[in-house]
C-alpha cells in the first residue's frame, strides 16, 4: 500500500462550482480553515455552463417585483412540492447575494440608469434574471474563483508574505476525486478519502464537517447538457454515509437542447432565446405552445399571438407568451409535437429568433448561442431557425437538508448545497433559480458548517484506519482485474436505459424493466476492469464514478415507480393527473442495511406557514391542496390582501 | 460513417511518441468526439481534459495539426478527406500524461494579480455603472481560461526562462480588465510593467489569433494598457506631481 498523503481542515468542501465556492467564502469568513476539492481544474465546474442569468427580485426593471412575487413564482414552478422554507429564504436573500458579487468584481449587464439589468425568463412574472449576455454562469464562477484568490492574498498579507497568495487557511485541491466519506463509530463525519487524478495516489482528509456541493447527475442519461463531472458523486457519498435523498424522481429535461448534428445532441440552448423574444414553431410553422397551457396556469398566459407579442413591451396590460411556461410544460409540449409527426427534420422543433429580432440585437444579446450554432451546426441563428429538443439538464431531488443550516439528514457534520441538495425547487426548477440557489444556500452551508465546527470546541473526531484500508481496496479493484467489463460499455448501456425507460415520459412497466436492467448492470459493475497505469487514467476514473451513477439511477427509478401521479419533472403516462394527496408526500431514499439496494419510503411534508399560504388566492391553492389542508384558511378571495402586502 | 486516421501523442514527463489510430468518424463530429471514441474502443487510459464540450469551459486545449485549438470546437469537416489528424499536448506547459499538461503556471500568475478593489464607502446594491463603461472589461471577462493564448505566446513558448518575469497575455489582459473596471480603486499601471512583464509583449497578436472567444487581447487589452503605462511613466507633469506628493 502507498505512503498516504494526509491533510487536516476544519471544513472540507467537495465540489468547486458556484455553491461550493460560495460555501468556502462563508466558512473562511467565519474564521475557519477550509479545503475545497474540485474534480476538474479550478474554475471549470459545470456552473460555467449556466447561460441565462441569476434570479433575484431586485426590481430594477419592474418596481412591482419583490421577494413575495419571486416566492410565488418558485412555488408555482415547483407545483407546490417545494420545501417552502427554502423557497422563502431563497426569494428573500438572493438580491443581497447578487449585489455582493459586484463587490467581488462581477460585471453584470446594466440598465439605462446604471443598475443591474434583468431579463424575462420562463415562469418569472417580472424581468428578474441578472445576466451577462448569455454567459452568466461563467461570470459567477470566475467572480468567486477570483474572490477565493483575493481571500488567499489577504491571508498572505496577514502572514507577512510580500506578494502572491497564501493557501494555509483556504486551499484548493484541483483534479482530485473523493470516493468515500469517513465516519466515526457513532456515524458522524470525520473526513473523506480520495485520489489525485494526475497520479492516482490516495489522499485522506481529516475534517469534522464536510459540505457536499458536487452538483448533478446528468451523466446517467444519454442526451444531456451536463459535463462528465455530473455523476452524482456527492449523493452517492451521502447515501453510503447513511444520509438520505429526497424526491429523486424529479429530473428536469430542459426543453431546448441542440438536436443536430448527433455529436452535439443535448448541448444547451439558453432559455434566454425565448426570454428575448424567440418563439417555438412546429413543422407547419405554427406557434404550438398556445395549445399546451395547462389549467393551473391559464390565468397567467396569453391566449393569442397578438397579446403575447404585445407583452414584451407592455407587460402590465398583457399576459405573457406560453413559450415561457415553466420548463417541464415546454419539454412535454415539444415531445408531444414530435410524437404527433410535426417535428423538425432531425426530431426536434424550431426555435425562431431570426424573424423576431434584428441581426445586431441577436448578436449583442446572444453572442454565445450565435457562436455555438455557427461553429457546431453550421446554422446562422440570425438568419434561420434553430432545431431544438429536450435534454436532461438538472435534478430537483437531492440530499435531504435542513433549510436554514443546510445540514444533511441523519449524519452529524454533513452539509449540502446547490444541485446536490434537494427540496428547494419542488418538482420543477425555474430557469435562473439555480444560480441564485447556489449563492443563497452555498453561503448558508458555509455558515452552518462553521457553527457546527465551533460548537465542537476543538474536539475533532479521528479517522479510523480500517475504513481507509477498505477505501483503498475498493478504489484499486478495477485496476487489479486482468480482464472484466469495460466501464465505457457499462456506462453507455446505463445512459441508454435511463434515456429510454426513465426519461421525460414514464410508465410502470417501463420503469420496472429499467430496474431489471439496472440490477444486471450493477452485477456487471462489480467486475469492471481498467487497463493501464494509475496516473491520469480515464477508464479507471469512470469505473469509480459508475458506482455513484448506478446507485443514483436506481434511486431515480425506484422513486419514479412509487410516485403514481404526474407533476413537474416526473410525468407518468399511466397516471397523467396531478394528485392532491401526493403533493404533501416526499419520497425519501436510503441505502439498505447490507448496502446493496435502495429503499424508498413516503414522508409527509410539514404544512406551509400561514403567512406564506396567504400570499396565494384560495382559488389557486385549491388546485394543489386537499380540502383538509385548506379548511383553516378564511374562504374569501385573497387577492386584495395580497395586493396590500405587496404595497407595504 | 467513415474511417479517419489519427496520430495522438502518448507519453508522460519522461517521454513519449505519436501513436497511430484508425478510428470511425461520423457526420458533424468534432475532434473531441473522436478522442472519446478512441478511449471507449482502443485506448481506455488515453488522458485528456474536457468538461462542457461546448466551448464554454476551456478545458480541452491541445494542438491539432500544429495549431492551438479547443478539441470540442474543431469540426472534423475542416480537414480534407483522408487527411491525417495529429493531436499533441500544448507545448508551452510540461506534459503530465498524453494530452494533459501541467498548467499550474497560470494559476500561480493569477494569484499575483491584486484583486478587484471595491470603492471605499459604496454599499452593495449601490453600484451604478453605464453599459458602455462595463462593456470594455466585459470583453475580457469572456475569457474561458483555456490558456491557448499563454501556450502560443512566443515570449514563454520558446523561452522557459521568461516564465518568472512574465505573466502572459491572459493575466496582462486581466490587469487591463481591472484597470478599465469603472469602480476599481487601485492604480495597476506600474505593476503591469514592473511585476508582470508587460514590456516583454511585442504585440505580434498570436494570442488574439488563437483566442476561441474572439477576444481582441492585443488591440483592446494589451496595447491600451501599454499606452497608459507610457503616459504615466513619461508624462513630465505627472512625474513632477508624483515626486512632490511622495513625502
Amino acid at each position: 500500500m502507498d505512503q498516504l498523503e494526509k491533510h487536516s481542515y476544519d471544513v472540507l468542501i467537495i465540489g468547486a462550482g458556484g455553491s461550493g465556492l460560495r460555501a468556502a467564502i462563508a466558512a473562511h469568513e467565519a474564521g475557519l480553515r477550509v479545503a475545497i476539492i474540485c474534480k476538474s481544474l479550478f474554475g471549470k465546474a459545470h456552473t460555467v455552463m449556466a447561460e441565462g442569468g441569476v434570479a433575484a427580485a431586485m426590481g430594477n426593471r419592474n418596481p412591482h417585483d419583490n421577494w413575495r412575487v419571486h416566492f410565488r413564482d418558485t412555488m408555482r414552478g415547483g407545483k407546490f412540492l417545494n420545501n417552502w422554507r427554502m423557497a422563502e429564504l431563497h426569494a428573500k436573500e438572493s438580491p443581497d447575494r447578487v449585489w455582493e458579487l459586484e463587490t467581488y468584481g462581477a460585471l453584470f449587464d446594466r440598465t439605462k440608469d446604471g443598475k443591474i439589468s434583468q431579463r424575462n425568463f420562463g415562469g418569472h412574472e417580472y424581468p428578474r434574471l441578472a445576466h451577462v449576455g448569455d454567459r452568466t454562469g461563467l461570470e459567477l464562477i470566475r467572480t468567486m474563483q477570483q474572490k477565493i484568490v483575493s481571500l488567499q492574498q489577504d491571508d498572505a498579507r496577514r502572514a507577512g508574505m510580500p506578494s502572491g497568495a497564501h493557501d494555509g487557511r483556504l486551499k484548493v485541491f484541483a483534479e482530485l476525486t473523493v470516493t468515500e466519506l469517513l465516519l466515526t463509530p457513532s456515524g458522524a463525519v470525520s473526513g473523506a478519502f480520495g485520489y489525485w487524478r494526475e497520479t492516482g495516489r490516495f489522499v485522506v482528509f481529516k475534517a469534522p464537517a464536510v459540505i457536499i456541493a458536487t452538483g448533478g447527475i446528468g451523466k446517467s442519461f444519454k442526451v444531456t447538457s451536463n459535463s462528465w463531472e455530473c455523476t452524482g458523486d456527492g449523493m452517492g457519498l451521502a447515501l453510503r454515509a447513511g444520509s438520505t435523498l429526497l424526491n429523486m424522481e424529479f429530473v428536469q429535461f430542459h426543453p431546448t437542447g441542440m438536436v443536430w448534428p448527433p455529436s452535439v445532441k443535448g448541448i444547451l440552448v439558453t432559455e434566454g432565446v425565448r426570454g428575448d423574444g424567440g418563439v417555438l414553431r412546429n413543422s407547419e410553422g405554427k406557434r404550438f405552445m398556445f395549445d399546451y397551457v395547462p389549467d393551473v396556469f391559464r390565468a397567467q398566459y396569453a391566449e393569442t399571438e397578438d397579446e403575447a407579442d404585445r407583452w414584451y413591451d407592455d407587460p402590465d396590460h398583457n399576459k405573457r407568451t406560453p413559450d415561457l411556461l415553466p420548463r417541464d410544460e415546454v419539454a412535454r409540449a415539444i415531445n408531444a409535437e414530435v410524437k404527433a409527426g410535426r417535428g423538425s427534420p432531425h426530431g426536434g422543433v424550431f426555435l425562431d429568433i431570426a424573424s423576431r429580432l434584428p441581426k445586431d440585437e441577436i448578436l449583442r444579446r446572444l453572442p454565445s448561442m450565435t457562436h455555438q450554432f455557427k461553429e457546431l451546426a453550421d446554422v446562422d441563428i440570425t438568419a434561420e431557425p434553430m432545431e431544438v429538443g429536450p435534454t436532461c439538464h438538472y435534478v430537483m431531488g437531492g440530499i435531504e437538508v435542513d433549510a436554514d443550516t443546510a445540514a444533511a439528514a441523519r449524519v452529524p457534520g454533513l452539509f449540502s448545497c446547490g444541485e446536490a441538495a434537494g427540496g428547494m425547487h419542488g418538482s420543477n426548477r425555474l430557469g435562473g433559480n439555480s444560480l441564485s440557489d447556489l449563492l443563497v444556500f452555498g453561503r448558508r452551508a458555509g455558515e452552518g458548517a462553521a457553527a457546527y465546527v465551533k460548537a465542537l470546541q476543538g474536539s475533532y473526531p479521528v479517522v479510523p484506519q480500517v475504513q481507509v484500508n477498505e477505501c483503498m481496496q475498493t478504489a484499486l479493484a478495477p485496476l487489479e482485474r486482468a480482464d472484466g467489463e469495460s466501464p465505457y460499455v457499462v456506462h453507455q448501456e446505463l445512459q441508454q436505459v435511463m434515456n429510454d425507460l426513465v426519461g421525460i415520459i414514464r410508465r410502470a412497466d417501463e420503469i420496472q424493466h429499467a430496474l431489471d436492467v439496472l440490477e444486471k448492470l450493477n452485477e456487471r459493475s462489480r467486475h469492471l476492469a481498467a487497463s493501464g497505469p494509475r496516473d491520469f487514467n480515464p477508464g479507471w476514473h469512470l469505473a469509480l464514478d459508475l458506482r455513484n451513477m448506478l446507485l443514483i439511477a436506481e434511486c431515480i427509478a425506484r422513486a419514479a415507480l412509487l410516485r403514481e401521479e404526474s407533476r413537474g419533472g416526473h410525468t407518468r403516462d399511466d397516471y397523467p393527473a396531478m394528485s392532491e394527496e401526493w403533493r404533501k408526500v416526499n419520497l425519501i431514499c436510503s441505502l439498505s442495511a447490507d448496502g446493496r439496494s435502495v429503499e424508498v419510503v413516503k414522508q409527509e411534508m410539514p404544512p406551509m406557514r400561514g403567512d406564506l399560504m396567504a400570499l396565494f388566492s384560495v382559488e389557486e391553492l385549491k388546485k394543489y391542496f386537499t380540502p383538509e389542508e385548506l379548511q383553516h384558511l378564511p374562504a374569501e378571495d385573497r387577492t386584495d390582501v395580497e395586493r396590500k402586502v405587496e404595497v407595504s | 460513417m467513415a474511417q479517419g486516421h489519427f496520430r495522438v501523442w502518448r507519453g508522460n514527463a519522461e517521454g513519449g511518441d505519436l501513436v497511430d489510430y484508425d478510428v470511425e468518424v461520423n457526420e458533424g463530429e468534432v475532434v473531441l468526439d473522436v478522442i472519446h471514441r478512441l478511449q471507449a474502443t482502443q485506448a481506455g487510459d488515453l488522458a485528456v481534459r474536457w468538461n462542457c464540450k461546448a466551448g464554454k469551459c476551456g478545458s480541452c486545449s491541445a494542438e491539432i495539426n500544429g495549431r492551438p485549438r479547443l478539441m470540442c470546437m474543431t469540426r472534423m469537416s475542416v480537414f480534407a478527406p483522408g487527411e491525417t489528424v495529429t493531436v499533441t499536448p500544448m507545448r508551452t506547459f510540461p506534459v503530465m500524461k498524453d494530452l494533459v499538461t501541467d498548467v499550474s503556471y497560470n494559476y500561480a500568475k493569477a494569484q499575483e494579480v491584486p484583486a478587484f478593489a471595491p470603492p471605499p464607502g459604496l454599499a452593495p446594491g449601490e453600484y451604478r455603472m453605464a453599459q458602455e463603461d462595463v462593456a470594455r472589461s466585459q470583453e475580457f471577462r469572456k475569457c474561458i481560461e483555456c490558456f491557448l493564448c499563454q501556450n502560443v505566446c512566443h515570449v514563454i513558448r520558446d523561452h522557459e526562462e521568461n516564465k518568472q518575469a512574465y505573466s502572459g497575455p491572459r493575466f496582462l489582459m486581466r490587469i487591463a480588465e481591472l484597470d478599465m473596471h469603472p469602480l476599481d480603486s487601485l492604480d495597476r499601471k506600474r505593476s503591469a510593467q514592473d511585476d508582470h512583464g508587460l514590456g516583454y509583449c511585442n504585440i505580434t497578436k498570436c494570442c488574439t489569433e488563437v483566442c476561441p472567444e474572439g477576444i481582441k487581447i492585443t488591440d483592446n487589452g494589451l496595447i491600451p494598457l501599454k499606452e497608459r503605462v507610457v503616459d504615466r511613466k513619461f508624462d513630465p507633469l505627472g512625474v513632477l506631481k508624483q515626486k512632490l506628493t511622495r513625502r
